[in-house]
């Protein structure tokens, strides 16, 4: 059994725009199953950050408690971390983002820590709009508890054990849409090609930015019968798009037929490059965007690519009309400016 | 002219921008047009490329032992394809004697080659690509020797009654033993002959004993005399090649090698001066053969190959104070092994590079020493070298002796010319490079003999091959149906994530052998400089090896397409990808694939109709893409390749 990476990596690595290669951004070797889907989801985040060429201490990982939330270790060792309590993780970003605005913050949660034990929390994190990237890995079953269905588990889909869901499954995406999420996608996690633009482009939006990805469970969720299966995700896919993340000052050549192609300018500059192929969505509307996930739904088809996209919308820190400092960084006298100022402020509310 | 529909058009060309150094180079318009679109073939699809062609690679042939033998790069560079890592992890297990019997089936000589050899798998060693230097794999040989117990009850031994063939051997170095080797344990009776009083050829006459101790050359020349039905003819020059056919030998080998050193008949002063000047080869076989024992004070050594490192040394071993290395050559392209160069260096051993010899001054029939002309080295658009003289004054050096190792050649006055053995314009015999045949059916011809001044494993090798045919030619079998090598591919799978091979790569840089102290090593010419491994050093060089052979084999019917070994992979060798041609697929793999040497290992088309591309070049051999498999597509099997030996039965 290997515990320790080898620390050689290809030595004409590719370098991004810090001169770090990817090895900056790895994390510690993965104890998960082997062939987990959470494992190529670390690997899209890995190669999502480094092609953004943010300094790994930039970023901020938390996570609750699941297989999915042990994934930050295995993602952005040089990053800050925090493994918090099972289904606590939106708490824990909100109080990390109102003290510190500056920073990129990843949530990776399950479907366990989210859809269940964590949904009050989850909900109130879309409400707030907090800037961050909020990853559900999800594989339809507790993986860590041996394979029970989870909320997300589609009603008829067989577990490995043979038992077929009776219950109504909770559609994360859908779920985002509806608490008015800014930013909603959905992929999965063997479809790194439309992963890693996601991912990417998460990162950039000022935000709360929601990715559901459809992550199988080699050991507990991959059978016949499962609709959270590697071969059942891929035989049911339905892209709305193929995207690509574009940074700013892009050159795009080529010249498309009007119909076949979108655009979508982020609030930067930079854009997603869509590829429409779904002719009855339109990814800025919120309602043709609940339908087409809801129609996809009725199809049995797992509808994948960026939902959902609304630039305009302030987050918790617009909303709160904070200072431009991070508060974490305001001086003593400045958070505590003493009693002439106390005394200015009472008499104001009297 | 391709047509390629728009939506393939944007996804050919909408590529997001790439960090340096990947290539995402993508091909619109040439006549095998790619398709390649970043979903994979996904079922609601509502687009058709208009044209499909695509020139892909075949998925590779691993049954073809040669694959996987390619990716054992030091075996593969090995001229005698010793299987390195082999015998690598037997070391690194202290089975030192099994390490000494692989070693010794494939190259005959390992305590020999463990201190002399070329080299040659070196900087073939895979981790010379992902660190500064490779395993100091010819050092580990040595070990083998070293410390291995008894070995002759494993060795074979001639059977009581013989085929009734009869083999002459001509000269008893290298190439002829090895042929002896493969011989006498199948009953052939032979005839070994060399003018030297001992076997060995130029590993006894030409290795000095501070590189080459004289029991070890013993030890293992008297293990293939010891096999039996050998019989030796020291001291016995063969002077025709005619009467050795006539006394009615089935075959003859000869393994003569290159014994005439090459001199500077036509530099001035070198007719009237013949004591203090001294051929390098001759010179070493007399100090060998201790029919010299000392030179003087200043000596100058022409040339810049092992033989001149050899010559150098020796003298200062031999009296000389003031040694120099003189050479036209600039040092960079010195032809002597760099380890050579660098031991001369530390026995304070300078070396005047770009010079080249003028003439040869003496005084009252006295040498007095050299004239040098300054040289500097040109290069034309081919790269083609010549050395223009700077015009600066010529340089001289005083010299008591001149030793000229500047080369040697072949020589076959022996061999008359009206025998139907034809000579090529150089004088070089006609020889067949795969049965090492002469134009003359019973003559074979092997070692430096064959093709010129090579190197003890090249000889080896061609020694063995050569046996290969005496056998074939003795039993009256084509000579081009060669044996197939011998080989074996078994997993290495002990337990879920358990191998049996030590799968972790650890970091440690190269270790240096010891070496005696200087004082002790010019005063004794026969005081080994190199004191070898100890058994601590030897198992941490051995763990530097990358277990090469240790072959990582792909399944494609297993495989769920679940990414976990391309996202393990600590070197990014294996991506998951649309199918193309070679060079296509080099440029967009997940690392640059751009050393064509290393071989792409393409699986058949997967569920998703994508292929598994595996660059060979600088795989680890962790086997980390086999733990983190779920369904053991990947899977990590120990590869064995052995050359087949004489008397191994043909493919028919």
């Amino acid at each position: 059994m290997t515990y320790v990476k080898p620390a050689f990596r290809h030595p004409e690595a590719a370098k991004n725009k810090l001169g770090y290669t990817r090895k900056e951004y790895e994390g510690a070797l993965s104890t998960l199953c082997a062939g987990c889907g959470h494992d190529s989801i670390s690997a899209a985040i890995v190669q999502g950050i480094f092609e953004l060429s943010i300094p790994p201490h930039r970023v901020a990982k938390l996570s609750g408690i699941g297989c999915s939330s042990k994934t930050p270790t295995y993602f952005l060792g040089n990053s800050h971390g925090f493994n918090s309590v099972h289904g606590r993780m939106p708490s824990v970003a909100t109080g990390a983002y109102l003290a510190n605005k500056d920073l990129i913050y990843l949530g990776v949660s399950g479907d366990g820590d989210s859809a269940s034990i964590g949904m009050g929390q989850f909900v109130h994190a879309i409400r707030r709009n907090l800037n961050m990237v909020y990853i559900v890995m999800n594989n339809g079953c507790y993986g860590l508890t041996k394979g029970q269905d989870s909320a997300t588990a589609d009603p008829g889909s067989i577990n490995k054990s043979g038992h077929t869901n009776l219950f109504e499954t909770i559609d994360m995406a859908g779920m985002a849409l509806e608490l008015g999420a800014s930013f909603v996608a959905r992929s999965f996690s063997g479809d790194k090609e439309q992963l890693i633009p996601l991912i990417k482009a998460a990162v950039s939006f000022p935000g709360f930015a929601f990715i559901d990805v459809i992550s199988p469970c080699v050991t507990f969720n991959n059978n016949k019968g499962s609709t959270k299966s590697y071969d059942y995700v891929r035989d049911h896919l339905e892209t709305v798009a193929e995207l690509d993340f574009v940074p700013l000052a892009e050159e795009i050549t080529s010249d498309i037929a009007s119909g076949e192609s979108g655009r979508i300018t982020m609030h930067d500059g930079t854009y997603l490059q869509i590829n429409k192929l779904a002719l009855d969505w339109d990814p800025t509307d919120r309602i043709s965007s609940l339908t087409k996930i809801h129609r996809s739904r009725m199809n049995q088809e797992v509808v994948t690519g960026l939902l959902y996209y609304e630039a305009e919308r302030k987050n918790l820190h617009d909303i709160l009309n904070t200072v431009d400092t991070p508060l974490n960084a305001l001086e003593y006298y400045e958070l505590c400016p003493g009693n002439s100022v106390l005394q200015t402020i009472n008499a104001e509310l009297r | 002219m391709i047509t390629v529909s728009p939506v393939v058009y944007q996804a050919l060309t909408c590529r997001q921008e790439m960090p340096a150094g990947v290539n995402r180079k993508i091909v619109v318009g040439t006549p095998a047009a790619i398709f390649f679109h970043h979903s994979k073939s996904l079922k609601n699809r509502n687009f058709r490329p208009k044209i499909f062609k695509i020139n892909c690679l075949e998925p590779t042939n691993i049954k073809d032992p040669e694959y996987f033998h390619k990716v054992v790069d030091c075996q593969y560079a090995c001229p005698a394809h010793t299987p390195v890592p082999e015998y690598i992890r037997l070391i690194a297990a202290e089975r030192y004697s099994d390490a000494y019997m692989v070693n010794w089936e494939s190259n005959v000589f390992p305590g020999i080659l463990g201190r002399t050899c070329d080299r040659p798998c070196e900087p073939a060693c895979r981790r010379g690509r992902v660190e500064k230097e490779p395993v100091a794999i010819c050092r580990l040989k040595r070990v083998a020797a070293d410390f291995k117990g008894e070995v002759v009850s494993r060795m074979p031994s001639a059977p009581e009654t013989g085929n009734g063939k009869r083999i002459a051997l001509v000269g008893a170095g290298p190439a002829s033993l090895t042929v002896a080797r493969d011989l006498a344990p199948l009953g052939y009776e032979i005839d070994l002959y060399d003018e030297q009083p001992l076997g060995g050829g130029m590993m006894r006459s030409q290795i000095p004993a501070f590189r080459l101790p004289e029991e070890v050359l013993n030890e293992e020349v008297g293990y293939v005399l010891g096999i039996g039905g050998i019989s030796t003819h020291f001291k016995t020059y063969v002077h025709s090649l005619k009467d050795l056919l006539e006394s009615g030998y089935d075959a003859v080998f000869v393994g003569t090698g290159a014994p005439r050193g090459k001199d500077l008949s036509g530099l001035p002063g070198r007719k009237e001066i013949q004591a203090n000047i001294h051929i390098g080869i001759e010179w070493l076989a007399n100090v060998a053969f201790n029919h010299v024992d000392k030179i003087g004070k200043k000596v100058l050594v022409l040339g810049g190959g092992n033989t001149a490192m050899d010559c150098c040394r020796t003298s200062r071993r031999l009296g000389g104070t003031d040694v120099k290395v003189v050479v036209r050559s600039p040092f960079d392209e010195m032809k002597a092994s760099p380890w050579e160069i660098e031991d001369a260096q530390h026995e304070d051993i300078p070396f005047f590079n770009l010079h080249n010899p003028k003439a040869f001054v003496h005084e009252n029939g006295k040498l007095r020493g050299m004239l040098f002309e300054k040289v500097a080295a040109q290069y034309d658009d081919q790269g083609k070298r010549s050395l223009v003289p700077t015009g600066e004054p010529d340089i001289f050096f005083e010299a008591d002796d001149v030793i000229i190792a500047i080369g040697q050649e072949n020589a076959f006055p022996w061999i008359e010319k009206d025998l139907g053995l034809e000579f090529d314009k150089w004088g070089m015999p006609l020889v067949d490079k795969i049965t090492f045949g002469s134009t003359l059916p019973r003559v074979f011809f092997g070692g430096d003999a064959a093709f010129g001044p090579k190197n003890v494993i090249t000889a080896v090798a061609q020694g063995h091959q050569a046996a290969v045919s005496i056998d074939l030619f003795c039993n009256g079998e084509d000579l081009y149906n060669r044996p197939d090598p011998l080989t074996n591919l078994v997993t290495q799978k002990m337990g879920i994530h358990e191998w049996s091979y030590d799968s972790t790569v650890v970091t440690d840089l190269r270790y240096k052998v010891p070496h005696a102290s200087k004082s002790e090593t010019l005063t004794n010419r026969k005081k080994e400089v190199e004191l070898g491994f100890d058994d601590l050093l030897a198992f941490k060089e051995a763990q530097r090896c990358l277990n090469c052979d240790v072959q990582t084999v792909f399944t494609a019917e297993r495989c769920i397409e679940c990414d976990a070994c391309a996202d393990i992979c600590p070197t990014s060798c294996i991506t998951f990808t649309h199918n193309g041609e070679e060079e296509d697929l080099r440029g967009r793999l997940n690392a640059p694939a751009q050393l064509l040497s290393q071989d792409l290992y393409v699986s058949s088309p997967l569920a998703t109709k994508r292929v598994m591309v595996k660059d060979e070049n600088v795989c680890l051999h962790c086997g980390l893409c086999a733990e983190r498999c779920p369904t053991a597509a990947w899977d990590m099997q120990r590869f064995l390749y052995n050359t087949a030996k004489a008397g191994t039965p043909c493919h028919v």
